[in-house]
């Protein structure tokens, strides 16, 4: 069963404990079951629990009792659920037994609230603890609200890496994408946030952003300008997601450079640190109207965000997930937005990039954003 | 349990000190307490609606609290200046001082966090920033080494100090093997906790006005200027109202300490503005801004020609040998050096940094009355602390507070 024994030479294990699942799972991965593969859904009850056991607790299962008391490897995941337990317990104690007058409903509000405050970095969490913390956001909203959204913690794909090409000669400035982008991803209305900017730039002075406009209010496309959008520009090699003190931002496996609102403590280090002016602070409490609202919302994207945070472009992490485009490409009534999959060889984008001529912005910087530029 | 007692009896007898004094004195501490009063009014505003009080933007991102945080952290780092002499070269004209500038650096370091926290979005989460149950992003972030020296130098000046003065307290001499270790790991210290914050800014790609490398350098000398500056300030006040006798020779060793930094901020000045204005790059612009302006956006200019000309005027002064030994000039020049370093490592820093932003938009930045309120408290707060540290040291040195006295 294990995959050791298909190896074609000897080797000798001294030492090495073998990592034998007794599940029917080969592929050794200990949570999230076997990329995609079908036999998931085969799996026997017993096998199931046996496989959850073994992603909970892992290799603890194979130490003797010596190593279990002390060797018990403490990460900083573990640490924090187990504190995270302790707390809730005491906090479960005293709002059940304090409160005698109040109801069930804010019983469970104060519940969530508490576990929402204390619970740990989404980055580090099983899938499991995302589904929990997505489940309590739902149903905090529900509770408040009397409204149903749908939130989303699917995770990035394998053999997905996206990309984003932006073609200067089709864009015109009409802005489409900026609000289809402010409506997808319910920012604040009353700062007017944007993730989007074009730059409104004259012919024949190539990029000059000193010069540029990014904030018009006239007819476009206007005699003599060419318009180039900027965004978060997702680098292979982020700067805001280096400089973090609590790693509250990253780059997720499928190319995303993605906030956890709820983690991250507000010092704009980040924004700082960008040179794509890619991020955007909560300096008020966030305003949507709530007829405006998109209910169809990701842990990630454009869930509800509080005061005190930064924010950004997620590529509407949303809909990339879900396999369609970001609202702003959809929006784009030129075509000059292009968007896909950059493993995939079939893709525009990898049309894109192989047959014209393309550059990014800022390249001596090494942050190798997956963001080009092209003309045609 | 012994110690616990003397401990006890220090707590009490510090409480006694600091809550008895002449009108004078409190007048002051009620002063300082008015004005944290006010300061703790304006935080919660700034608590209840958000960092939009303040005139931060998404443009010009850190401000006022960022600029004051970077300033202390040489002020606290100037203790060292101090320290070293003394307990390293043993050089006792500076035991008076020594004290007087670990408290200064202790109250430095509490205004230094409490800038940092009253810039922050979300202070209720601060937590995810205390290693062990957060997640700290070590080695990665400079701002997680500068939380880790910042606090560790707070340590060293609360430790150090307390165990001299426990010691005095009860009649007893302090054991140089107890606290010549951390004499000399404080030295290192200091030089980190100002290196470390100049890396905050000097590591970022994105600002270009920042990434160059003589900002660390420039950040040690404008410190070891202005802190010992403060210092001489604050032993000329102390001289006047209290019998803490304090030496002129002291007083004129830590003056030859500022010169000689002032002038090696002054030589790092011209190479920078050299460097800027004599083959201007696409990277100037942030310099232009500060010192001439760009596109008829010119807030920065009367800070900057203020700094300027006083700097210059402070260093010239105090380079000649007969004024700086006048103490009247003496303590003029150290109070407009203090003021000429605060504005170029405040306003004149962190601000241009951001102007233009990385697209060129000129957006400028005006402190808002809420964070000029938040501002004065936590000098406020510092000055308080300080009095408070001042006060009971002196009352030991002087003997004035004994154990078992009565």
């Amino acid at each position: 069963m294990s995959s050791n024994n298909n190896k074609k030479w000897f080797s000798l294990n001294i030492g090495r404990k073998e990592k034998t699942s007794s599940g029917s799972c080969s592929c050794g991965k200990s949570s999230g079951g076997c990329g995609g593969s079908s036999n998931a859904h085969h799996m026997t009850n017993e096998a199931f629990t046996e496989a959850a056991i073994n992603a909970s607790i892992g290799e603890e299962r194979t130490k003797d009792g010596f190593e279990q008391v002390f060797d018990v490897k403490m990460d900083r995941r573990s640490a924090f659920k187990k504190l995270t337990a302790s707390l809730l317990i005491g906090a479960g104690a005293v709002s059940t037994s304090c409160s005698v007058i109040s109801g069930d409903e804010s019983k469970e509000k104060a519940q969530i609230d508490w576990e929402e405050q204390f619970k740990g970095n989404y980055k580090l969490m099983t899938d499991k603890e995302k589904e929990a913390t997505v489940d309590r956001l739902v149903r905090s909203y529900q509770l408040r609200t009397g409204k149903n959204i749908s939130m989303s913690s699917k995770n990035a794909e394998e053999d997905v890496l996206f990309g984003y090409a932006f073609n200067i000669s089709k864009c015109q400035g009409y802005m489409d994408c900026v609000n289809a982008c402010v409506e997808e991803n319910n920012q604040d209305r009353n700062s007017q946030m944007q993730y989007i900017r074009i730059h409104e730039m004259k012919d024949g002075k190539g990029f000059n952003f000193n010069e540029a406009d990014d904030n018009y209010y006239h007819e476009v496309p206007a005699q003599g300008h060419f318009y180039m959008g900027t965004q978060c520009f997702h680098c292979d090699n982020p700067p805001c997601v280096e400089v973090c003190p609590v790693q509250a931002t990253w780059r997720e496996d499928d190319g995303l450079v993605v906030v956890d609102y709820d983690w991250c403590v507000g010092c704009r280090y980040c924004m700082a640190a960008c040179p794509y002016d890619g991020r955007r602070f909560n300096w008020s409490k966030p305003e949507v109207p709530e007829s405006e609202i998109n209910h169809n919302q990701h842990y990630l994207g454009n869930r509800m965000r509080k005061k005190g945070v930064m924010e950004k472009c997620t590529f509407c992490v949303q809909r990339s997930r879900a396999g369609k485009n970001p609202a702003c490409v959809e929006a784009c009534p030129t075509g000059a937005r292009i968007f896909g999959n950059l493993l995939d060889p079939d893709s525009t984008i990898r049309w894109v990039l192989e047959n014209k001529k393309v550059f990014r912005l800022k390249e001596d910087l090494g942050t190798e954003p997956k963001f080009w530029y092209f003309m045609d | 349990m012994k110690r616990l007692k003397v401990f006890g009896s220090l707590v009490k007898d510090s409480l006694d000190t600091i809550t008895h004094g002449s009108k004078k004195y409190h007048l002051w501490m009620a002063l300082l307490t008015f004005v944290m009063l006010a300061g703790m009014y304006c935080y919660s505003i700034q608590l209840e609606h958000g960092l939009s009080v303040t005139g931060m933007t998404d443009r010009v991102s850190w401000g006022l609290y960022i600029s004051n945080f970077t300033f202390l952290v040489g002020v606290a780092a100037a203790a060292v200046m101090l320290v070293m002499p003394t307990y390293v070269l043993k050089d006792i004209d500076f035991k008076q001082a020594v004290l007087i500038g670990e408290g200064l650096a202790v109250a430095a370091l509490i205004m230094c966090l409490a800038f940092v926290i009253a810039d922050m979005g979300g202070p209720s989460v601060l937590w995810h920033m205390i290693p062990g149950i957060g997640v700290f992003n070590f080695p990665n972030s400079m701002l997680t080494w500068d939380v880790l020296v910042l606090n560790g130098y707070l340590f060293l000046n609360i430790t150090i100090p307390f165990y001299i003065l426990f010691r005095h307290y009860q009649g007893k001499e302090a054991k140089r093997s107890v606290y010549i270790p951390g004499a000399i790991l404080s030295v290192f210290w200091a030089v980190a906790i100002h290196l470390v914050t100049a890396f905050l800014y000097q590591g970022l790609q994105a600002r270009p006005f920042w990434n160059n490398a003589l900002l660390g350098p420039r950040f040690l000398a404008s410190a070891f200027a202005a802190g010992p500056a403060l210092i001489i300030l604050v032993l000329a006040i102390i001289r006047n109202f209290t019998e803490f006798k304090i030496q002129d020779k002291t007083i004129k060793k830590i003056a030859m300490v500022v010169t000689v930094a002032a002038q090696i901020n002054l030589i790092m000045l011209i190479s920078e503005l050299f460097k800027e204005f004599y083959a201007p790059t696409h990277h100037s612009e942030s310099a232009y801004y500060l010192f001439f302006g760009l596109d008829g956006k010119d807030a920065l200019l009367p800070w900057i020609w203020t700094a300027i000309p006083l700097n210059v005027l402070a260093t010239v002064l105090l380079t000649f040998h007969k004024l700086r030994n006048n103490f009247k000039v003496l303590f003029f020049c150290c109070f407009i050096l203090f003021v000429a370093i605060w504005i170029e490592k405040g306003f004149g820093l962190i601000v241009p940094g951001f102007i233009p932003g990385p697209y060129g938009k000129i957006a400028e930045y005006m402190p808002t009355g809420i964070e000029i309120g938040v501002t004065l408290g936590i000098w406020a707060l510092g000055a308080f602390v300080f009095t408070i540290l001042a006060k009971t040291a002196i009352g030991i040195e002087l003997g004035k507070l004994k154990y078992k006295k009565k």
